[in-house]
């Protein structure tokens, strides 16, 4: 096994003041190229956790290790933040410039690379995420998805290893949403990076190939989000509600139907439903 | 109604104005500046004014939205034409109590409201056709020998250009603050000025306790992308001297030897 991009060690975080750890023993590894969706309720430790990926906050307890190197250590600073790049919730609030391309250009520009380097990277990050035309306008004129876009971009012109997106569609209607998220997906298509994507929306979490649920500061499940989701009555005891595909699969089980439970997506689901509703006359005595 | 402000606002274009250095166009603003405080008679006012509406037509700059910037600031105009306007010597063409009004007060008050609408479109037209980062980066380079007296200007020029890019997201903000407190009943443009200085709190409150989660949330993202002070930071967008801006500081020594030929000329 490779050296992982992400290893958390008994990571902890108390923030000042609070009674409760945040984060309370959380142990992790995230192999590069994995897609791994974290979903948790307010207050979970999923924002804490995120934070703690590249440096922002240093954990209290245990350590983080992100591509081999401590975050608890100074002097790496800037190499651990160039190797995690991190998205955020309010687009407004993470673009510096008045121009689209001068926002995506902020990171690199801090890194001292070369001019010319840099319009490569800010043209190569822009394309990424399909905001090439608008490398002329202004952020604050743009739908909430396409500054979303644009917060990725300007992550992306960092060439990271591995990019945290922290909630990022919270704040977006729902074709910003499918924009961001069509965005990440063909970045992971394109390039196979990291992607750590937070959210308390269960479908953002069906593509991704691993899933983790937070709950208070801790790991609550870890697995495929077909294993994850199929587990109905676990997530339910955390307050959480399957996706509706799997939902609808649940109540139809408990109506005596021998359906499975891991049909996540709509035409998935449906090809279940189907299969069952076209079974061969007379099996429906050998129900359970 | 908080719209209309057009202060710090940007026109992306592809205009002479806009490939200008923006160290050329800060100098230029400068230069223009003294040669308005030089001008003394009709010539010399009509120099200026002709300069800035080539300026403006140059930038493709419309006048709507040249005098719409004007507009919040027409008190401070109007004010400063009728404080100039009973400070005339001479003859008096109306008299009474303690207010005189003379030919010269007249000419007085007409210039110096030409003089601050010309220095106000004559700003305005720097931010209309140059980015603030490009701005900001042209103060920065033009300062740049005051970081030798620890002047920390790598540091306020980014303050700078953030609270530029700030501008419409506040006013934004401010808006959706307004309606919301206006749907509840409070009401901004009636009554005493007492009254609506105090309407004023239950809007700055909000406004300001969200203006300070934005920054601590802008600085962290800032730091996630690298942002350290001390380090050398490079720009994607060199700047580079090129002849046009030779050009424009020559017309610019022109101006100001013809603004001091033309005060010569008398009133």
């Amino acid at each position: 096994m490779s050296v992982p991009i992400l290893q958390l060690e008994n990571v902890s975080y108390t923030y000042e003041e609070a009674r409760r750890p945040a984060l309370d023993g959380v142990s992790l590894r995230i192999q590069t190229g994995d897609f791994v969706a974290v979903l948790g309720h307010n207050g979970s430790g999923k924002s804490t956790l995120a934070k703690c990926l590249n440096a922002i906050l240093r954990p209290t307890a245990g350590r983080v290790l992100v591509d081999g190197m401590d975050t608890a250590d100074e002097s790496r600073l800037l190499d651990i933040r160039r190797t995690v790049g991190m998205v955020f919730q309010n687009p407004d609030n993470q673009i510096v410039a008045s121009v689209v391309e001068d926002d995506v250009a902020f990171a690199p520009e801090n890194l001292g690379v070369e001019p010319k380097e840099i319009r490569v990277r800010v043209d190569e990050a822009l394309r990424r995420v399909g905001m090439y035309d608008f490398r002329l306008h202004a952020p604050h004129l743009l739908s909430g998805g396409q500054k979303q876009r644009i917060a990725i971009a300007g992550v992306l012109a960092m060439r990271p290893r591995c990019i945290v997106l922290d909630e990022p569609t919270a704040m977006l209607d729902p074709v910003g949403r499918r924009e961001v998220l069509d965005a990440v997906r063909e970045l992971r298509r394109s390039s196979g990076m990291t992607v750590v994507l937070i959210t308390h929306h269960m479908e953002e979490c069906i593509h991704a190939d691993r899933l983790i649920v937070m709950s208070e500061g801790r790991i609550a499940m870890d697995g495929s989000p077909r294993d994850v989701f199929s587990r109905v009555e676990a997530l339910r005891a955390l307050g959480l509600t399957a996706p509706e595909t799997v939902s609808l699969l649940y109540s139809l089980r408990a109506e005596g139907w021998p359906l499975p439970l891991d049909a996540l997506r709509v035409e998935d689901c449906a090809a279940a439903i189907a299969a069952y509703l076209r079974r061969p006359q007379g099996t429906i005595t050998d129900l359970e | 109604m908080l719209k209309d402000i057009t202060l710090g606002q940007y026109f992306p274009g592809d205009t002479l104005i806009h490939r200008l250095d923006p160290r050329t166009k800060l100098i230029w603003l400068v230069g223009y500046i003294t040669a308005l405080f030089l001008a003394h008679n009709v010539w010399g006012y009509a120099l200026m004014l002709g300069v800035l509406v080539l300026e403006a037509a140059l930038g493709r700059i419309r006048p709507k939205t040249l005098l719409s910037g004007l507009k919040p600031l027409i008190f401070i105009v109007i004010f400063t034409a009728i404080i100039n306007l009973f400070y005339g010597s001479g003859e008096a063409l109306w008299e009474w109590w303690i207010f005189r009004i003379t030919a010269d007060g007249i000419r007085r008050a007409v210039f110096m409201a030409l003089r601050i609408m010309l220095l106000i479109c004559g700003s305005f037209l720097l931010t209309y056709t140059t980015s603030p980062l490009q701005l900001t980066d042209g103060l920065e380079r033009l300062l740049e020998p005051l970081k030798k007296l620890r002047v920390p200007v790598s540091e306020l020029a980014m303050m700078m250009s953030i609270a530029l890019r700030f501008i419409p997201t506040l006013i934004e903000e401010t808006d959706k603050i307004m309606s919301a407190q206006k749907a509840r009943g409070a009401s901004f443009d009636t009554g005493k000025l007492t009254e609506r200085a105090r309407a004023l709190v239950p809007l700055l409150i909000p406004l300001f306790v969200s203006a300070f989660r934005r920054a601590d949330e802008l600085a962290t993202a800032m730091e996630c992308r690298c942002y350290h002070t001390g380090g050398q930071r490079t720009r994607m967008k060199q700047l580079v001297f090129a002849r046009r801006d030779i050009l424009t500081l020559l017309v610019l020594a022109g101006l100001l030897a013809a603004a001091i030929v033309l005060r010569g000329l008398g009133t």
